[in-house]
Parts: structure tokens; C-alpha cells; sequence
């Protein structure tokens, strides 16, 4: 990894116009334990460097020594912010590693839920960024929205964060009673209440100020580093796994990418706020066209995936959340590797941050959506 | 693939900065509110107090909500659903659950025969994560996370709950406002 180091050819550490600062991994705005070792001069970044691993818990290890079902809820604790996208990617693995057909009811109400959960955790994110750049009042209209989605979510999982939502073959339950009128509310306010987002964001010129021009990193760039997802879209790539390579129900459904112009953090906001227009979109139309039937496969007592290895991704809120498994054919997996959205999206921060201010470090923080929790897994 | 140009502020949008009217905008919404939670008590426009008052009023948790375990007894003979067979320790990926059985010695018809009985169940709820495996394991629906979510203690050994914990529910504090 890159190293920063301060010169020190100076004859005192007063001649030395350099200096470095620790930011983290007490600090709130790196969005948990993330420190940030940063090279200034006066308040100019020249250089800086992430050390990450404090919230290591060696889930890829843990994953080799449970059982295929037992893992799920381990792939919560990843991203746990948006804990409902990332049980499905392991789910879906395992299901297409198995040859599993989902029938198609399940496959609606994961595109239902996964959706919502990329809604509460675009609102976490605006909430949060606004609140480092000094928007405090969108935190509380944002947080109330979610309250809505988590509500659905405590509803049908049982659990408001971490919600272990899908079983290998299926899901554990139906949709609960009153799950279609619960999630048709949200989707008739929800309009709305992003218009109140907008209003107090998108022409604010503090907001303007510290976000247009800040951050910027090209296509090219975008795509040398991996990038994907919002922060690769912002730059004008129309990159979606929904589209591209269509899981779940996704083929069927009608929706489009919003892509950004520049690449600065403006244009990522825009296109996450638009995302959270598309998303809704995409969770009306598949209420309306739900199927009835069965929620669940038939899947083997012992479950079992044949000898090989298998790479399957989905499109997280974060960007592409890919899970690599390795089956030796006995009943745990033999090697299990996660692509992780947000690890890789943060080594753009470098690249991102040079030139700008310490105070734009809070804010090109925030408009890369990490959560430290998946980076150091 | 139909795409969408993410619009970026106008000619127009500029001028009305220039008059202030963001600001202005955004301060409206927000009187809007305050004025709103006041005369708007139970929320039914959307503009009132959407916090929970816990613990002076206590939230519905879900039917589904996955809290404290417990043993179901038979309602009516008030003995323990639970067979001893052990399917909630093997399905639970954290190793949280013991359960230990014994063989006792009846006579079916005349014949003695040894029956397996529940003697002690053990659930550690400061490892458990609320996954409900346990749960969906159980074949006689003995096992059951409950709606109970207020599981602090005072000590490290007050989170492992044995089997009279399970059975009886823990006697847990109720703080008055």
C-alpha cells in the first residue's frame, strides 16, 4: 500500500511546511473505524493513505467452517447497512451453484425488499453526508423514511438491521399480512418526501459550495480503479448489474440508470437521489405483477453444492457485491471470497482527495458510501 | 438501455440563487414542520412527532420479531415440548445452544423402556446474534424467539439463561417514566 511520509530535510520540524494528520478511527464523519493518515500543507492535502482492519472478523474464514444455511446471517454483518442485498448474494450463489429454480413469487418479493433496502440505505447515506457537510435538518426527514422501510422489514424478517432475510431456496416466510398495503404507502409517499430532500439540498449554495467540483474523478479513472455502482455512475458510465447481467425478477421489470455528467460529489448525490426515484419505480411495478404460488424450492435436507467454483454478483446499494465460492462437494464451503463494493470504491479516496481541502476529505468520505464493516469484513 | 441525464441547475436556477430563494425554500420547510408537530399531535399529515416515547410508551414489536428464547410448555399439561433432540444446537452457527438430556426408565405396556427427557437447557444470549435457525429447526415448536428485546444484565453470567430462565421468562425490571 502507499505509504506517506513526511520530508525531513528540514533542519527543524518548524521549517517543515508539511505535516501530518491522523483523522480516525474515533472519528464520526470516516463513517465507522477507518483512519486517515493525511500529508498537508496548511490546509491543502497532498498525500494521504487509508489503514483499515480495525473491524476485521475474519468472516471469510468463519464461512469455511459453518454450514451452507448457518452463513447467511454472517453475510448480514457485512454491510449493515444494507444487510437485505447482501443475504441475497449469498443465497443466489449457493441457489445457482445447486441448480435451485426460485419460483417466481420469491423472486418478486426479493426484488421488492432488496429494493427498499437500497432506498434505506441511500437515505442513511444522504443523511449521514449532509449531516458531515453540515445539513443537519435532512438527517431527521431522512431517518424518518427509513423508520418506514425498517418497520416493513421488522414486519416480514423479524429483525430491523441485521435481518437474516433469505433461506437457501426461498425465504423463511411468506409476505406477511398487510405487506402489500404497508409497502404501497410507502411507494405513494415517497415521491413527496424526496422533493423535501431536494428542496432543502440541490439548489443550497452551502450544499453547491461544498459539493460541485469536489471529488471529481473521470470515467477512465473510474473504471482503472473498479469503481462501481453510484460512484462509478456519477462519472457518466452506465454500469448496472440490474441491466447488464439481469438476477431476481430484474429481466421483467422497467426502470432506467441514472448516470451523472462531471464526477464531482454533486453528480453522485443526483444520481443517488434519482436512484431512489428508480428503486421505487421498480418496487411499484413489481407489486402489481407479484404471482401467486410457492415462496420456496425443494431444497436438499443436507444441502450440498457439487465440486467447483462459481462467481455470482449482484448490484448492492454500494456498488457490485460478487461472492466467489469454492465447494469441495462436502457440506461447508471449501474457499468463500466476497467482492466487496466498498473496499474497493475507497481506493479512489486518494485519487479524489488531492488538491482539496482537509474539510472536502469529510465530504469525498461520505459521497463514496463506505461502510467499514464490509471493507474490513 | 434508456438513460437518464442527471439535469444540472439552469440559467434561471441561478438567478433565483442569487435573490436567496434556496434559502428561503429550505427555511419554509422547516417552519413548516415545527409549526406543523405542533398542531399535527398524532402524525396523521406527516408533520408530527414521529420518535417513540420509549419507555413511557412501549413499542409494538412484530409477530416476527426475533428477541428473547423460550420453551413452550403443552398448554395443558404443562410439561416441556421439548424432545432433547438436539436439531437447535446443530443448526445454530454461533454454538450457543446446550442441550442436555437424560434417559429416564418407564414402562410402556407392561415393557420398561428408556425415554430420552430434557434434564438442562442452556442458551447463551450474549453470543446468540437472532438469526432464528434455532428456531426453524425446532420440530415441535418449542423453541421460540419471543418479543421480549430488553436483554441487559448487570453481569456477563446473567446473559447465559438456563432452563427455568427459558421456561419461566426472566423477571425482567419495568422502568416507570
Amino acid at each position: 500500500m502507499h505509504q506517506v511520509e513526511v520530508a525531513t530535510t528540514q533542519e527543524t520540524l518548524l521549517d517543515n511546511p508539511e505535516m501530518v494528520l491522523n483523522m480516525g478511527p474515533q472519528h464520526p464523519s470516516t463513517h465507522g473505524v477507518l483512519r486517515v493518515v493525511l500529508r498537508l500543507d496548511g490546509e491543502t492535502v497532498i498525500d494521504l493513505d487509508c489503514d483499515i482492519g480495525f473491524l476485521h472478523r475474519g468472516m471469510e474464514k468463519i464461512a469455511e467452517n459453518r454450514l451452507y444455511p448457518m452463513i447467511a446471517p454472517y453475510w448480514d454483518r457485512l454491510d449493515y447497512i444494507a444487510a437485505v442485498s447482501n443475504g441475497l448474494v449469498w443465497v443466489e450463489t449457493v441457489e445457482q451453484m445447486l441448480g435451485l429454480e426460485v419460483p417466481p413469487r420469491a423472486h418478486y418479493i426479493r426484488v421488492i425488499l432488496t429494493e427498499l433496502n437500497r432506498i434505506s440505505s441511500h437515505l442513511l447515506w444522504l443523511a449521514t453526508h449532509a449531516l458531515d457537510i453540515g445539513a443537519f435538518t435532512v438527517l431527521l426527514h431522512a431517518l424518518r423514511e427509513r423508520e418506514e422501510i425498517l418497520k416493513i422489514f421488522e414486519q416480514q424478517f423479524g429483525a430491523r438491521l441485521t435481518c437474516h432475510a433469505w433461506r437457501i431456496g426461498g425465504m423463511p416466510n411468506d409476505a406477511y399480512e398487510g405487506f402489500t398495503e404497508d409497502v404501497q404507502q410507502f411507494v405513494d409517499n415517497f415521491p413527496g418526501r424526496i422533493d423535501q430532500y431536494e428542496t432543502l439540498l440541490s439548489e443550497n449554495r452551502i450544499w453547491l459550495g461544498r459539493t460541485v467540483g469536489i471529488g471529481v474523478i473521470s470515467a477512465r479513472d473510474a473504471i482503472a480503479i473498479g469503481l462501481s455502482g453510484p460512484a462509478l455512475r456519477g462519472s457518466g458510465v452506465a454500469w448496472d448489474i440490474r441491466k447488464s447481467r439481469p438476477y431476481a425478477a430484474y429481466a421483467d421489470l422497467d426502470f432506467d440508470v441514472p448516470v451523472g455528467e462531471n464526477g464531482d460529489t454533486y453528480d453522485r448525490y443526483l444520481v443517488r437521489l434519482e436512484e431512489m426515484r428508480q428503486s421505487r419505480r421498480i418496487v411499484g411495478q413489481a407489486l402489481k405483477q407479484m404471482p401467486g404460488g410457492p415462496v420456496n424450492a425443494k431444497v436438499p435436507k443436507v444441502i450440498k453444492p457439487p465440486a467447483g467454483d462459481y462467481y455470482h454478483s449482484i448490484e448492492g446499494p454500494k456498488g457490485e457485491i460478487g461472492c466467489y465460492l469454492v465447494s469441495d462437494g462436502t457440506s461447508r464451503p471449501y474457499r468463500v471470497r466476497v467482492r466487496p463494493p466498498c473496499l474497493i470504491n475507497l481506493q479512489a479516496l486518494r485519487q479524489m482527495c488531492v488538491g482539496h481541502l482537509v474539510a472536502d476529505v469529510v465530504a469525498i468520505i461520505g459521497t463514496l458510501d463506505i461502510v467499514l464493516g464490509e471493507i474490513d469484513r | 438501455m434508456s438513460l437518464v441525464k442527471v439535469p444540472r441547475p439552469t440559467l434561471g436556477e441561478r438567478l433565483k440563487r442569487f435573490f436567496m430563494a434556496d434559502m428561503f425554500k429550505g427555511m419554509w420547510l422547516t417552519l413548516k414542520y415545527n409549526v406543523g408537530a405542533l398542531t399535527d399531535k398524532d402524525s396523521v399529515k406527516g408533520f408530527g412527532i414521529y420518535t417513540e416515547q420509549y419507555p413511557s410508551v412501549r413499542p409494538q414489536v412484530a409477530p416476527r420479531f426475533h428477541g428473547a428464547p423460550r420453551l413452550n410448555m403443552d398448554p395443558e399439561t404443562h410439561e416441556s415440548l421439548c424432545i432433547a433432540c438436539n436439531l437447535c444446537a446443530l443448526a445454530c452457527p454461533e454454538d450457543c445452544i446446550d442441550v442436555i438430556a437424560m434417559d429416564i426408565e418407564m414402562s410402556v405396556g407392561g415393557k420398561p423402556r428408556k425415554k430420552k427427557v430434557l434434564d438442562e437447557f442452556i442458551f447463551d444470549t450474549s453470543r446468540c446474534m437472532f438469526c432464528a435457525l434455532c428456531q426453524e429447526a425446532c420440530p415441535t415448536a418449542c423453541l421460540e424467539l419471543t418479543q421480549e428485546f430488553e436483554l441487559a444484565t448487570y453481569s456477563r453470567a446473567g446473559f447465559v439463561w438456563n432452563r427455568e430462565m427459558l421456561e419461566q421468562g426472566r423477571e425482567s425490571r419495568k422502568f416507570e417514566a
